[in-house]
């Protein structure tokens, strides 16, 4: 089947797309065509699944994105890594220092050096002062033009961020939200790790915050924005969700292109709604099950030698003027 | 510059606010994407509670959900998942805040007066239960 055609058969609700396909012809690695629509289903519209050399996972088929050629000066390019739970000892990953090590080694390996490296949270994994001093540590080790973090609630597991803030938080506003202008996109960092409310939530100040930042944007200023937890409701019943997000989203609503890149749920999916697409990233540290297969978002063991295809780092490229930003999610190496 | 003319739909808002004290209940089967409609599970509130002192973590979930005891009682939470969680009030200024709990770890608080208390966890936070303390 061709790419179009997996495409096509994910675009919007893809959620009715599970029950309609009972081919049993093999699609591309071996699944099967009804197998192959659940996978893509949960990645969602727009994005075309493709594996170029073993290591591209995905990336946006959307005609408006065009990567931006390797010798052009004047590209956006960033990188984000997330979700690498320093400090995790457990069977479905007993290494994640290295894991993460290796994703920093991959972006310092990458051709051009890119402008920023994003964290979306979840740096350690129980926000304890050593595994915060480890994580500051690795990412020093980044080549790039600064690193930029989000925290997670691992981040915040006993102090409302406090630790993490001291460690990451210089520059930022209240809870330790900031936002930026580079290269013609304006980006926009959220917490919503800090508030208790079973999903994640944002709150009154920071969406006052987002008013007041985007008030005097025009509105085909490109618009990123990143999130530890999804702004989509993902999956509400594990918090894979922001209960407050529509606020922001609305206050977003007149921009030509909004992308929301996250963290949290250790896999990748893509949506679009409107104007916004969203990208939940994978992890640098072990897989989580897809959103309700089983009672609970437990670490996944998966067999061995199978991790690193579930682990990876993501690219984005944007040039200005060409619409949309290119995203590109690469197997750890 | 291109304008959508396409209005959002964002399930966040009900999907969310159907989402009430999911634990203990059965996550809902994987059939597809979320959706507003789909099983929550009974809300913590409509439970009746069990009267102990003691209640374990398994499986992502406070078990008993909704406990009861006398004022005066102390409850002991043990957490016997393989992940860490922790024992905390919601809201802001409850009296419930427990380190974070590795697996066999125990938290213990005495309760002193009469009321419902909500907990979560701050790692899990759509891990909910409620301790309910009567005269």
């Amino acid at each position: 089947m061709s790419a179009t055609e997996e495409n096509s058969a994910t675009e919007k609700d893809s959620a009715t797309e599970n029950s309609s396909a009972d081919e049993q012809d093999l699609g591309p690695e071996g699944m099967t065509r009804r197998q192959l629509l659940r996978h893509t289903a949960w990645f969602g519209s727009a994005v075309v699944l493709t594996v170029v050399g073993g290591e591209v996972i995905s990336h946006v088929a959307t005609p408006d994105a065009v990567a931006v050629p390797p010798e052009d000066p004047n590209a956006l390019r960033f990188a984000q890594i997330s979700d690498s739970h320093l400090g995790f000892k457990g069977a479905a990953n007993t290494a994640v220092e290295d894991s993460f090590a290796a994703a920093i080694r991959q972006i310092n390996a990458l051709p051009q050096r890119p402008d920023f490296v994003v964290h979306t949270g979840d740096l350690t994994h129980l926000s304890t002062p050593a595994q915060f001093d480890q994580v500051k540590q690795m990412m020093g080790e980044l080549r790039t033009g600064k690193v930029l973090t989000v925290p997670g609630e691992h981040d915040s597991v006993d102090d409302t961020g406090q630790k993490y803030r001291q460690a990451f938080g210089a520059g930022s506003r209240g809870d330790g939200w900031y936002s930026f202008d580079l290269r013609g996109v304006h980006f926009i960092a959220l917490v919503n790790t800090l508030s208790l409310e079973k999903l994640g939530h944002l709150g009154a100040d920071q969406i006052e915050f987002v008013r007041t930042d985007v008030a005097g944007l025009s509105s085909d200023t490109p618009i990123v924005v990143f999130s530890h937890i999804p702004l989509f409701a993902m999956y509400p019943a594990w918090g894979w969700g922001t209960d407050d997000a529509a606020a922001v989203l609305n206050l977003l609503r007149r921009f030509a292109s909004v992308t929301c890149l996250n963290g949290h749920v250790h896999q990748l999916f893509t949506k679009t709604e409107g104007n916004v697409t969203f990208h939940s990233a994978t992890t640098t540290a072990y897989p989580l099950p897809p959103p309700g297969q089983g009672t609970a978002p437990a670490p996944v063991t998966l067999p061995a030698g199978k991790l690193k295809d579930a682990l990876g780092i993501r690219e984005v490229t944007y040039r200005k003027g060409s619409g949309l930003l290119a995203v590109k999610d690469v197997r750890l190496a | 510059m291109r304008i959508s003319l396409v209005a959002q739909r964002i399930p966040i808002a009900t999907a969310g606010l159907a989402l009430l004290a999911a634990c203990g209940t059965t996550a809902p089967p994987a059939a597809g994407p979320p959706m507003s409609g789909m099983p929550m599970g009974t809300a913590a509130a409509d439970t009746a509670p069990v009267t102990t002192d003691a209640v374990s973590i398994e499986d992502f979930a406070f078990a008993p959900a909704r406990v009861s005891v006398k004022v005066g009682a102390t409850i002991t939470w043990t957490n016997s998942d393989q992940e860490p969680h922790t024992v905390t009030s919601s809201g802001t200024g409850g009296p419930l805040k427990s380190t974070t709990m590795n697996t066999g770890d125990t938290y213990r608080y005495t309760f002193t007066s009469p009321g419902e208390y909500e907990y979560l966890c701050t790692i899990h936070p759509f891990m909910t239960a409620t301790v309910v303390v009567t005269a």
